[in-house]
């Protein structure tokens, strides 16, 4: 580590103002202040103190967190795929199947995005903030495996430019550029972002499979349930293969078919433990999302018809299906979409849970109501800011007056 | 003479009613699936804004300023039947898939400005010139919408006269190319709206507000 310092200091003065590489000074900057925190210290004068957490510290911090998603996800890529073979094959088998399907789209995404980024920055002339980090990681986890790649990275261009440097680059955009990839993946090539063919890799290229073998995700089993099958057994959720039911519990663990990153619980919360831990997320946004959820579930259990058999399904059986613990966690807590007030945060997060669960159920043509339901608090948490501040506004002016 | 030329090219860039004025958007979302609809779109609406501009500049002296919206609707809608007319005997079927916004050309926020802004002012041809300037502008807009819209939408460049003409060569599909299916959802010509205004922004110095 030391060298690589000292060999950026020296390289440096190339890159400075008048220097042999001078263009290329933004691009520098971003590399040099990706591996080592900037020797910028607080002024002696001011009362300002400056924490060594910049943003891209920050970003670190999440991209850990997403780590043991992203590596139960490929494990769980392979698993899917020699269940569905019928084959049985050992764990290291499993996962190196599983990371090479995965590490393709890791890559598509990050070079797609970044590059974007870079081009952006070298016209702007302004010093990259790498915001795209954690995108890039968070791409590849809310995909289903068998997404072609180069949809991946057209849909990653888009995003990152209608979504972010249109409105002046990271920090300022006004949607998860990671769940704004994924919207457009979803209306762009709704073939290759539902149904039961492409959330177990080979599937969708004419791989045999044994008998009665269905790919489809436990959420859209659950969204298809009939009222007859409801009244006979209930709900119940297969895994693929001779209609070996899954429990709550397997569900909870994550080995089902579903995109990448989202399908293990259990990994998302110990990533939700360490953004929690190291107070990068807001826990309030977590666990209002989650009370609003388990509301809109009772709600719904309690009034459900024999026309929408979906509503009986139990509330605690929404936490664990599809995208809502991942969407939660990683999605709805980003800081620079969420709202920004305290107060703000609680009914954010609330509605979140709420409207994730509202959509889910109600819109037959969207299962994944999560991801609708963060890009739609997104737009709307500048107005919830708005009004806490004008709020708390008008209660010092009436004590004022008082 | 120069001021005439003026009148017919300021709508197509630096004065466009869609990119500057932000008017008759409504329509642009609706009909620019296909490149042929946005054509006869625009060939309509050139018809209805340069006549009606012409006649309410005739008649400019003569009306009352309270009644005025009221005359200038009957011109708009008279000409705008007319068009229709011609279209269900002539073009039958894209009549039929242009279906309500034919219609809708008499709500056209482009056609009422530019008889209250404009004709209502000044002499009969300017006024004919200002009508094919804006009408112009308003067709460009939409025929370049229309045109990325159906190209990454549908792979296909429609043409009157001419019918569906493949863009995408079929290797492509062999090779896994699909169709943006986005392209074909009217949030996709908001969208392409915005790119275009975007870069117009950053081409033109005139247009950057402070």
């Amino acid at each position: 580590m030391k060298g690589l310092l000292k060999y950026i200091e020296k390289i440096k003065p190339n890159f400075e103002q008048g220097g042999k590489y001078e263009k290329w000074h933004s691009i520098f900057e971003s590399f040099e202040t990706f591996l080592f925190v900037p020797g910028v210290t607080t002024p002696k004068k001011g009362a300002h103190i400056r924490d060594a957490m910049d943003s891209k510290r920050l970003m670190s911090v999440v991209v850990i967190a997403l780590i043991p998603a992203l590596l139960f996800g490929m494990w769980n890529t392979g698993y899917q795929h020699f269940l569905a073979l019928g084959e049985t094959a050992g764990f290291m088998q499993e996962f190196i199947h599983g990371l090479i399907k995965v590490l393709p789209i890791v890559l598509v995404s990050y070079i797609a995005g970044l590059g974007t980024e870079f081009i952006f920055v070298y016209i702007k002339k302004k010093e990259i903030e790498e915001g795209f980090l954690v995108s890039g990681l968070l791409i590849p986890l809310i995909v289903p495996v068998g997404i072609p790649l180069w949809m991946v990275a057209v849909a990653t261009i888009i995003a990152v430019v209608i979504g972010k440097e249109v409105f002046g680059g990271t920090g300022m955009n006004i949607v998860n550029p990671a769940l704004l990839t994924r919207a457009i993946l979803f209306f762009s090539y709704p073939s290759k972002m539902s149904g039961d063919k492409i959330w177990v890799s080979g599937l969708d290229n004419g791989m045999v499979v044994s008998d009665a073998y269905s790919g489809a995700t436990p959420l859209a089993q659950a969204a298809s349930t009939s009222s007859e099958q409801l009244t006979e057994h209930g709900f119940k959720f297969f895994n693929g293969l001779e209609k070996e039911s899954v429990t709550f519990f397997d569900m909870f663990m994550g080995w089902i078919p579903g995109s990448i990153g989202e399908t293990s619980t259990l990994m998302i919360l110990i990533g939700a433990a360490i953004l929690l831990y190291t107070g990068v997320a807001s826990w309030k946004i977590m666990f209002s999302g989650l009370v609003g959820a388990i509301l809109m579930g009772l709600i719904f259990n309690m009034f459900a018809t024999d026309t929408n058999p979906f509503m009986a399904l139990p509330f605690y059986d929404h936490l664990v299906l599809g995208g809502f613990a991942f969407g939660l966690v990683f999605m709805a807590t980003d800081p620079v979409t969420a709202a920004q007030t305290e107060k703000g945060k609680w009914i954010y997060g609330f509605l979140v849970g709420f409207i994730a669960i509202l959509v889910r159920v109600l819109n037959p043509a969207y299962p994944e109501g999560m991801m609708l339901a963060i890009l739609l608090m997104n737009v709307f948490s500048p107005l919830i800011d708005y009004y806490v501040v004008r709020g708390n506004v008008k209660k010092r002016l009436k004590r004022m007056s008082a | 003479m120069a001021k005439n030329m003026k009148l017919v090219t300021s709508p197509l860039n630096l004065n466009n009613p869609i990119l500057v004025q932000v008017l008759g958007i409504c329509s642009a979302l609706a009909i620019t699936v296909k490149v042929e609809y946005a054509i006869i779109m625009s060939v309509s609406v050139l018809f209805v804004m340069a006549f009606a501009n012409v006649i309410m500049s005739l008649l400019r002296n003569t009306i009352p300023s309270r009644i005025r919206i009221i005359v200038q609707l009957v011109i708009i809608a008279a000409l705008v039947i007319l068009v229709d007319q011609v279209l269900k005997a002539y073009l039958y079927d894209v009549s039929k898939q242009l279906s309500v916004f034919v219609g809708l050309i008499i709500t056209n926020c482009i056609i009422m400005g530019r008889l209250e802004a404009f004709a209502l002012g000044n002499k009969p041809f300017e006024s004919f010139l200002d009508g094919v300037g804006n009408a112009g502008g308003y067709a460009l807009i939409l025929i370049i919408i229309a045109f990325v819209r159906e190209v990454f939408g549908s792979g296909t460049v429609t043409l009157p006269g001419l019918g569906e003409l493949p863009v995408i060569p079929q290797a492509f599909y062999d090779f896994g190319y699909q169709n943006n299916g986005l392209m074909i959802l009217p949030p996709a010509a908001l969208i392409v709206v915005g790119v275009i205004i975007w870069v117009q922004r950053s081409m033109t110095r005139e247009l950057i507000e402070d």
